[in-house]
């Protein structure tokens, strides 16, 4: 027996926090704020411990921004916020989308919007997480429904950031950041971790910016000999400022295609029962707890219910949704906020076969409501 | 006819911010509110940043305002008051409302002052709003549960700056802006204590008729931060002003005035051992962290003393 693996009592931000540790995360720079100041807490005391740096910032604008410069040093590096401190980063998300940075920004969701209310939860930012900063780009969205989930796709998340060279936010709430639960999380050895890629070529070949023929070029860190540029500004493919439509394409269309051609592998979800069910539920987050025990009362009571839970949001996993809807005509979709991810599936799956059930009161949803819509429409 | 500052006339005005708030038995924060609110006898607007004042004051469905009151965000308290005061004047000059001598107030804490709501603050004095930004600095973010903020001083163990056994506390010295919002050359600038109360209310009268934009730093301890009892806030406040670490001054139309001289300078060691958040400094190793205060102390004083004259 491995006398390494040891049951604790963890809380969700601690899980991140120790994921991130996992993950080979060096930096952290973040600003308090309910729900996500344990995340900060705990890595002020553990980063020192393992050589890394805990920094605390003026606000999230400059969090962010800091985050951003360790990861061009060579840290893998993270922040961690909630929904105001997500606003006010958005810049700099698309900055990193653009700078193609690898970072990870982990957002504790609260009620909003604005200061909302702070210690509720709610996945209102599901959308400000897809396409909060302005202009287009990819990124990648994790939402986790239990504190080992934390733990696992708080590791995913660096390494999706540091495979594809994107920010990646993952997605929390408040009942998953702030609830305790007894985790068994894997022995270090067992724990996959991605390195960013390195190149062999002299420094006066190199291209951060290379757009062929991988679609993730190699990030080099900023002092080790090899010179180049990073703007906010498009550039070609040595990092230099371009107003040239031949080369403000090839990026686009390569940034785009880092992500969609690696579908398989950044797709994270679990189905059960989804094979001859009648009625498919979707969920994630803390409502996926909520919508899996929902799922069990309807099938003791002989229903037919599908249940599909995602951990990544974004991208969208529509070939898994659309795949499952063509058999199926209800879906439900609950969710805390007005209707964000139902849009989605909607587009998916067609607007008539979609049910929506939606709370943003600050309260989690209740098995019952979930139920109800369930049977309501089977009956 | 300003209301004379004799306690039993001040004692029969209504408090503006009224009991049965829920800020923790022995808040600084409350006690400078209602001290600065007695000063003025003009109507006041506020706007308040997000902290521990704006949140438990106004805990759901109640609040203890008795006047015009806004919350916007962390950062933004001094912007927001900016439109206030730029709209009131505009109606007022338009003749579509009386001119009623209103005062604007910014309430904020050090988070939302030193760090997020710096840029704002800068900006709004810079434009010259006729308008008052009070810090109620205590020193880190309370509100949260004690992170460290550019107001904590050298070696206070936050839970973003723990003291453990290889890093003692907070690594870096406090950020000093009541200087920096001088050095802004505004109508006027000043610190001050709750323990100073005299002292605090005429700078409250001075700031909000200074016809321009004007700043306090009040010092107001938080007894959950700093760790010390419920009843020693003031007594507290009083030992930071009487060995010089939170001198009283003001500095008015670019002079420099020192309003409150300790009869005796005390040792900041007297400050430092009344509180938990400094208790790690006496340890054998640490205790070159108090010298280090110390010498930030004298060298700040002596700064002061020259500013003002009095050397």
């Amino acid at each position: 027996m491995n006398t390494s693996i040891h049951s604790v009592l963890m809380q969700g931000d601690e899980a991140c926090a120790e994921g991130a540790i996992a993950a080979g995360c060096r930096f952290f720079a973040g600003y308090p704020i309910t729900p996500a100041t344990e995340i900060a807490e705990l890595l002020a005391r553990r980063l020192p411990q393992v050589g890394g740096v805990f920094i605390q910032m003026e606000d999230e604008i400059a969090s962010l921004a800091a985050v951003i410069g360790a990861s061009v040093g060579g840290a893998k590096a993270m922040t961690a916020t909630s929904g105001p401190g997500l606003s006010l980063m958005q810049e700099h998300i698309g900055y990193a989308a653009m700078a193609e940075i690898p970072c990870v920004i982990v957002d504790v969701q609260r009620l909003g919007p604005a200061t909302g209310r702070p210690t509720s939860p709610a996945q209102g930012d599901v959308m400000a997480a897809r396409w909060g900063s302005h202009g287009d780009y990819p990124i990648i969205v994790l939402s986790p429904s239990s504190v080992r989930e934390v733990f696992d796709l708080t590791v995913k998340a660096f390494n999706f950031a540091e495979q594809y060279r994107t920010p990646v936010i993952l997605l929390m709430d408040e009942v998953i950041g702030h609830m305790r639960e007894r985790v068994t999380l894997p022995p270090p050895d067992a724990i996959e971790r991605t390195e960013r890629a390195v190149t062999t070529v002299p420094p006066e070949w190199y291209k951060p910016y290379e757009n062929f023929p991988a679609d993730v070029p190699p990030l080099l860190p900023f002092g080790e000999g090899y010179r180049y540029h990073i703007t906010g500004l498009h550039h070609d493919e040595r990092g230099y400022p371009t107003e040239q439509v031949d080369e403000i394409r090839p990026w686009l269309d390569r940034i785009f295609r880092k992500i969609e051609r690696n579908l398989s592998d950044i797709l994270l979800y679990e189905e059960n029962g989804v094979e001859d069910a009648e009625t498919l539920v979707i969920a994630y987050g803390v409502t996926a707890r909520v919508a899996r025990h929902a799922v069990e009362m309807s099938r003791e009571r002989g229903r037919k219910v599908g249940f599909l839970k995602l951990q990544t949001l974004w991208p969208f996993p529509e070939e898994v949704v659309e795949h499952a809807a063509a058999r199926l005509h209800r879906i439900v979709v609950p969710e805390l906020n007005m209707g964000q991810l139902a849009r989605e599936v909607e587009r998916v799956a067609g607007r008539h076969k979609v049910h929506r059930i939606n709370r943003a009161d600050g309260e989690i949803m209740q098995p019952s409501e979930i139920v109800a819509v369930i049977e309501g429409w089977t009956v | 006819m300003a209301t004379k500052l004799i306690p039993k006339e001040l004692a029969k005005r209504p408090d503006r911010l009224s009991p049965g708030h829920r800020l923790c038995a022995g808040c600084g924060a409350s006690i400078v509110v209602r001290q600065m609110l007695a000063a003025i006898d003009a109507p006041v607007v506020i706007a308040n940043a997000t902290g521990c004042l704006e949140v438990a004051t106004t805990i759901y469905p109640y609040t203890a305002w008795r006047v015009p009151w806004m919350h916007n965000a962390f950062e933004n308290a001094a912007s927001t008051i900016t439109g206030i005061e730029a709209a009131y004047r505009s109606l007022v000059r338009q003749g579509k409302i009386p001119e009623q001598n209103v005062k604007f107030i910014a309430f904020g804490g050090d988070g939302g002052t030193y760090d997020i709501g710096l840029q704002a603050l800068s900006g709004a004095v810079e434009r010259g709003h006729q308008f008052l930004y009070v810090c109620y600095n205590n020193e880190a973010y309370m509100n949260t549960g004690i992170q460290r903020s550019s107001a904590t001083p050298l070696g206070a163990h936050t839970t973003t700056s723990p003291a453990g056994e290889v890093i003692p506390g907070k690594q870096q010295k406090r950020k000093d802006l009541t200087m920096i919002m001088a050095a802004h050359d505004i109508p006027y600038v000043a610190q001050a204590a709750p323990s100073q109360w005299r002292d605090l209310m005429q700078k409250t009268r001075k700031a909000v008729d200074c016809g321009g934009a004007a700043f306090m730093n009040v010092l107001a301890s938080c007894n959950r931060g700093w760790r010390h009892a419920t009843d020693e806030t003031v007594e507290l406040t009083q030992l930071a002003v009487d060995t010089c670490y939170w001198p009283l001054y003001e500095v008015e139309n670019g002079q420099w005035r020192l309003t409150y001289k300790p009869k005796e300078k005390l040792p900041v060691e007297e400050w430092l051992k009344r509180q938990g958040r400094f208790r790690h400094l006496f340890r054998p190793e640490n205790r070159h962290l108090i010298d280090e205060l110390q010498a930030e102390v004298d060298r700040r004083w002596e700064r002061l003393l020259r500013l003002c004259g009095e050397t």
